[in-house]
């Protein structure tokens, strides 16, 4: 359904950007989302930063998108039709864009990708990222603190390493506060399906879990937990509209700032391939407000801990810390280098279950 | 793993309302096809009944004016595609996959501004005794209305097609269009009838997403649940009960694996959720196996236009 709504959109963009193409010194930015941009998480956060670089550059910029494109061959197609429209700098916003975003970039030299949470560069192709598992470590540290069945439920989309990255560093930090903490993870397999989130919120809250936590993209889990009166954080956006009781906090993605730069280093030439992974200190991962539900003791102290990692004091994967197989990982002291972060694929000790692969 | 954390009734009533939405939907979606009409908008009404019954909830407090405004909306809707096949006589796939794509677009037009808000409760059965049952009055007794109405739409369903007069008809317009037309009936009104049935179905199923399921509007919510209840209406071999049967085995694998994966159940999720798909094509093999068995099934004028030619 969502490929033959794509078809459609991405033939009338076609047509409406042929006419549009003599407008030729107009830089034109191109974004691909993998939701709708309302549904009030990751593609409304993205589309809020595409409306921020219209602001910065009025007239000489023309944005598009596509929203709802799915992951894979459907991307590349949206993708070619968008490089052979004139566009200059083109966004794709997902992880699962990765393959797809290469293999159009390799066709067309001349046109600028960035591709978001991916790992594959080229010299047209950039890579940026944000840092979340700064914010899980901030809101894992509240969760540890405020269960009190001591059941944490997680609701994960793809086994993919920005997910997992995630799941351990909130449970690290959950842990750390409270040893008793477990986690029930529920793997969706969808990005957003409101319905799917629903269920899977359900589920686990009939399984004795009091906070959740959600690496999916719509407020369908904020909902039920303001719904069966437990807590939650906000996942991409603040989402606190949809549970003024649930809500404790939240991870914001601030992706206007570097949307403005990067069009503007392709307005004046100055683009070039990079691999940006910003986090709280550069302001891309933003944590919302805590609420009065969270004690004042555990928000000073979760406070403290985003501070920390603000000023570059703390990681959120320092040693000592084995893996789920009890092997060490990390030894005292020691912190996981980016390379091993980008491609993490194990829990680490104490998290149940097995990643399905 | 740690499968006593399953409590089996809480299972069975989470099942039930997950399987409302495509019940609904898929048995509206039946009586089009039984009347010989395949539309494939069932995505598109069901998320326009989504936002209206969520929106007429909102704006007058109250849900069972929701989901009438909702069943409104998807059989208004639905006159589109009968215009275009009906009387136009254009091209059924093309007009029901436009008809999806005009309903999303219109839902997030029409939802501005809903998103966020909170539609007003619906009241759960509550029955002096019946309810407070330990077992059965959970599973069987203390759901939303909508789960009743769901239920008793099969059974009416089933008893129209197989005794009622109209029933005949019905499916004498699907089965072979010329000769219905020939002995004196009105195709295309009866035709129409059945899509505007069919919509407002979808419209109810849809609302019952945004109004009781999830609670909340967000933009292209039903997220592919249109197109399931299609493939209901094949697993089902076009007959009601066994829509009810497919719309709870495709609504209870999901909510049956969130439970175990929950429960720590080492499960291979994609088995699992591609499960009824995989039994959906096997029931067409099966079908299509020999010419006696699929006789029996897809109704013989199945998607094809109706011109009187006198």
């Amino acid at each position: 359904m969502t490929s033959i709504k794509t078809i459609l959109t991405g033939a009338a963009l076609a047509l409406g950007l042929t006419t549009a193409a003599f407008a030729a010194d107009t830089t034109k930015v191109g974004f691909v989302y993998v939701g709708p941009i309302g549904d009030f998480g990751w593609s409304y956060e993205h589309n809020q930063a595409r409306l921020a670089v219209e602001e910065a550059y009025g007239d000489k910029v023309e944005t598009t998108y596509v929203e709802s494109v799915p992951e894979g061959a459907d991307a590349e197609r949206v993708l070619t039709q968008m490089a052979l429209s004139g566009h200059d700098l083109i966004f794709t916003t997902s992880f699962g864009y990765m393959d797809p975003t290469m293999t159009v970039a390799a066709k067309f030299p001349d046109v600028k990708f960035e591709h978001a949470t991916g790992y594959k560069r080229d010299k047209n192709v950039s890579t940026y990222s944000a840092r979340f598992y700064e914010g899980r470590a901030v809101i894992g540290t509240i969760a540890g603190r405020v269960t009190k069945t001591n059941k944490v439920g997680y609701i994960a989309s793809f086994p993919i390493p920005e997910v997992i990255r995630g799941i351990n560093s909130a449970y690290i930090h959950a842990k750390k506060v409270n040893p008793d903490v477990e986690f029930k993870i529920v793997w969706v397999y969808t990005w957003f399906d409101p319905a799917k989130e629903a269920d899977a919120a359900t589920a686990l809250i009939e399984q004795g879990v009091d906070v959740i936590m959600q690496h999916t993209d719509s407020p369908a889990a904020m909902t039920i937990a303001e719904e069966k009166g437990i807590v939650a954080f906000g996942q991409a956006s603040d989402m606190v509209q949809f549970g003024p009781n649930a809500r404790l906090s939240s991870i914001i993605d601030n992706w206007a700032p570097y949307y403005v730069a990067r069009v503007g280093a392709a307005m004046d030439g100055t683009w070039e391939s990079t691999d940006t992974w910003a986090g709280i200190k550069d302001g891309m991962v933003g944590i919302g407000a805590f609420s009065d539900k969270v004690p004042a003791d555990v928000a000073a102290e979760a406070q403290a801990i985003s501070d920390s990692i603000s000023s570059g004091s703390y990681h959120p994967f320092t040693g000592p810390l084995n893996k789920q197989d009890g092997t060490v990982w990390l030894a005292d002291g020691e912190v996981a280098d980016d390379g091993t972060l980008a491609g993490l694929d194990f829990y680490v000790e104490g998290i149940e279950g097995d990643i399905p692969n | 793993m740690d499968l006593s954390a399953i409590n089996p009734v809480l299972l069975v009533a989470s099942l039930m309302i997950a399987a409302t939405p495509i019940l609904l939907a898929a048995i509206g979606e039946l009586v089009v096809e039984r009347a010989g009409v395949l539309n494939l908008g069932v995505e598109g009404m069901m998320i326009i009944g989504a936002i209206c019954g969520f929106a007429i909830a909102v704006e007058t407090g109250s849900p069972l004016v929701g989901f009438v405004g909702a069943a409104f909306a998807g059989a208004a809707l639905s006159l589109l595609f009968a215009f275009l096949t009906q009387i136009m006589l254009a091209n059924q796939v093309a007009s029901g996959l436009a008809l999806t794509l005009f309903g999303l677009g219109l839902s997030a037009l029409i939802g501005q501004g809903y998103a966020g808000q909170k539609p007003p409760p619906t009241p759960r059965l509550d029955l002096p005794v019946l309810s407070d049952m330990p077992v059965l009055g959970q599973v069987l007794f203390s759901h939303d209305p909508m789960v009743y109405f769901a239920i008793a739409m099969i059974a009416a369903t089933w008893a129209v097609l197989k005794y009622s007069r109209v029933g005949l008809i019905l499916r004498a317009v699907g089965e072979n269009h010329d000769a219905a037309h020939a002995l004196g009936y009105k195709v295309v009104r009866i035709r129409i009838l059945a899509i505007m049935f069919g919509g407002a179905c979808a419209g109810l199923g849809g609302a019952y997403l945004s109004l009781i399921r999830v609670p909340q509007w967000t933009e292209g919510m039903t997220a592919g649940a249109g197109w399931i209840a299609l493939a209901i209406v094949v697993f089902a071999s076009w007959k009601p009960w066994r829509v009810m049967l497919g719309a709870y085995l495709f609504g209870g694998v999901t909510v049956l694996q969130f439970n175990l994966q929950a429960a720590g159940v080492s499960i291979p999720v994609q088995y699992l959720s591609m499960a009824p798909y995989v039994i959906t094509i096997l029931v067409l093999v099966i079908m299509s196996s020999s010419k006696s068995r699929a006789a029996l099934n897809a109704p013989a004028a199945l998607g094809r236009i109706f011109h009187a030619t006198h």
